[in-house]
């Protein structure tokens, strides 16, 4: 069965497995051998994927229906007893119509309950504001003990959803719709929490993104170098939180000018996660953070939203064209800084 | 019988020294939810003292039963029950609210030993505890989980999506009660938002209603027996309550709610508990 637009679960089959897919399948092999794992949702079973895992460990998964304050109240209770619980839902409900107990029950306690949001972004753009989830990295990444991972593709996903099994708390794992290109040809690539991936190497500027923005910056890189002999750097800054400032503050010294990619508000995501390392260093650089500016995104198919908002490879040409025309105050004395 | 006339002049007796536990617990801490955490006295001294299988030489023993106080401002009467079942030094309770202290008027279970839920926002108790019962199952262990709400706090629709999963998951090792003392923070609950015909609502999602005093020991280990051996559906015990009970001048006062005294009240106080 090959893919279809418009229907949220009818991807599965498709020849090249998405995020959603991948996490589904990930986590019914990795049950396989680890009895502590169990399952939830919120009658999201099939749209997050969920539902391998439901299929083959019937015993240990838990719909809750619609109802996801009390689905991360019951992930809650179940890690208590010494389970280790997947709950999936998607990004907007995970992060705000469940965030306090999130907040309270999961990450107050520190219990090693895995989060997956699915739908986040406006990779669900068609289906209006109200799904679209633009504010979850803000939210999550303030919340003390939570870690925060935004994989690039369905490769990444599938790691990162094995890495968190070895972190003790909770983790926030962002994903799409199921739709995404893949990034990554292979596993190979030394993924690790916590640790940025450089996907280019480049000297006169340096993109850091996450989720879809890294496959899009990969080609802007490639454009802008043929294009003007621009030399880009890009970052995938896959982990928000606890995030890698030796890679930002690296590229900050070695490119002088730093463009920040989300597809998140500007306000509180990775951008503001980046600024705050670099402005904690001292160390003055051109800088941009790019996403939604502060807004509700219109309505539309996720591909016309990332080339609305400029979140695609042209979109992203158009962003470190601006900023290379920007000047940075030289200072040749920061390493006594 | 479950309660013989022994073992419930003994309970009794723990449960008086609760209460004037609790007046001291207001005294150092410079001010408690005394009102509701003198409303559960019985209900906690029955579950701590007879009903629920813990051990404080090994407290996070894998198989005991758990119990959530879903009503976490209950703190000042839950914390002096752990103490007074060997859980924690009971001198310790003098650091109650104070810079530091494993003690706040919501409990913290990563700082409190023997407690097995982190709680104090209200509607969030009875979720975990449906979890920790779907855990049960799954592990095959026997152990109970015991969950204590306040009726103020059943206006949170969280609390209603839990009774739904319990239902609906047959969780028969969950016990639930309520302590309906029918006093909220602005006033009386049919006065705020009322919550009758309250019995008929977890009657319609599917749990077993006992009704009982809450202050009456005969009737809160019927209703625990017969909790506890439940095999279709799972059991809800409405705990009719007085708030502030034991103190004359706090009973079914809500300026009681949460407050503070000074020592020459705080002896009234102790004073009424004694002649009660």
């Amino acid at each position: 069965m090959s893919t279809v637009t418009g229907t949220t679960w009818n991807c599965y089959d498709s020849a090249t497995m998405t995020p959603r897919e991948i996490y589904g399948r990930t986590l019914a092999e990795m049950a396989k051998t680890n009895d502590k794992i169990v399952g939830l949702t919120a009658d999201l079973a099939k749209t997050t994927a969920i539902v391998h895992f439901a299929d083959a460990f019937p015993d240990r998964f838990f719909n809750v229906g619609i109802a996801e304050q009390n689905l991360f109240g019951v992930a809650a209770g179940l890690a208590k007893v010494g389970l280790i619980p997947f709950a999936s839902t998607m990004a907007v409900f995970a992060s705000m119509r469940a965030c306090e107990q999130v907040r309270t029950d999961i990450a107050y306690q520190n219990l090693p309950v895995k989060i997956i949001g699915t739908h986040a972004g406006i990779s669900f753009g068609h289906a209006g504001t109200t799904h679209h989830c633009t504010e979850d990295l803000a939210i999550m990444r303030s919340i003390a003990n939570m870690t925060v991972i935004c994989p690039a593709d369905g490769t990444e996903t599938s790691l990162a959803v094995r890495a968190c099994l070895d972190i003790p708390g909770p983790v926030y794992i962002r994903i799409g719709r199921g739709f995404e290109p893949p990034c990554y040809p292979d596993e190979n690539y030394g993924f690790t929490i916590g640790k940025a991936i450089e996907m280019v190497p480049g000297t006169d500027i340096t993109i850091i993104c996450c989720g879809i923005a890294v496959l899009q910056s990969i080609q802007a890189a490639k454009t802008l170098l043929e294009q003007d002999g621009i030399s880009v750097r890009v970052i995938n800054m896959h982990t928000i939180k606890p995030i890698d400032k030796e890679a930002i503050l690296k590229a900050v010294k070695e490119t002088r000018r730093i463009l920040t990619i989300e597809e998140h508000n500007v306000e509180g995501g990775l951008g503001d996660a980046v600024a705050g390392v670099i402005a904690e260093s001292g160390m003055g650089c051109v800088f941009k953070k790019h996403g939604l500016n502060d807004e509700f995104a219109t309505i539309g198919y996720a591909e016309d939203l990332y080339t609305h908002y400029g979140l695609d490879a042209d979109g992203i040409v158009d962003q470190v064209r601006s900023l290379m025309g920007r000047e940075y105050e030289a200072d040749e004395d920061w390493e006594d800084e | 019988m479950p309660c013989t006339p022994e073992e419930k002049q003994r309970l009794q007796k723990i449960a008086r020294d609760l209460r004037l536990t609790i007046i001291d617990v207001m005294a150092w801490s410079g001010g408690a939810h005394v009102g509701g955490s003198l409303s559960i006295v019985e209900l906690l001294t029955a579950l701590y003292f007879k009903y629920l299988n813990v051990d404080p030489e090994q407290p996070w023993w894998e198989d005991r039963d758990r119990f959530v106080l879903s009503k976490g401002h209950g703190a000042a009467g839950f914390i002096p029950v752990l103490a007074k079942r060997g859980f924690i030094p009971e001198e310790e309770l003098k650091t109650f609210n104070h810079f530091g202290s494993p003690f706040a008027m919501h409990p913290d279970s990563n700082k409190i030993v023997g407690c097995d839920a982190s709680t104090g926002s209200l509607g969030h108790g009875l979720s975990m505890a449906v979890g920790m019962g779907l855990g049960a199952r799954y592990l095959k262990k026997e152990f109970k989980t015991v969950c204590l709400l306040g009726d103020g706090e059943c206006c949170e629709g969280s609390v209603w999506e839990a009774a739904m999963a319990l239902s609906n998951f047959k969780l028969t090792n969950v016990i639930t009660i309520v302590d309906r003392n029918r006093l909220m923070i602005d006033g009386f609950t049919e006065d705020v938002m009322a919550l009758e015909p309250f019995a008929d609502k977890w009657r319609s999602f599917g749990l077993e209603l006992i009704e009982i005093d809450g202050h009456d020991f005969d009737q809160i280990c019927e209703a625990l027996d017969k909790a506890w051996n439940a095999k279709e559906k799972p059991v809800i015990i409405l705990a009719n309550t007085v708030k502030g009970k034991g103190v004359d001048f706090m009973e079914n006062n809500v300026v009681w709610h949460y407050a503070s005294a000074d020592s020459e009240l705080c002896e009234k106080a102790k004073a009424s508990i004694l002649n009660s």
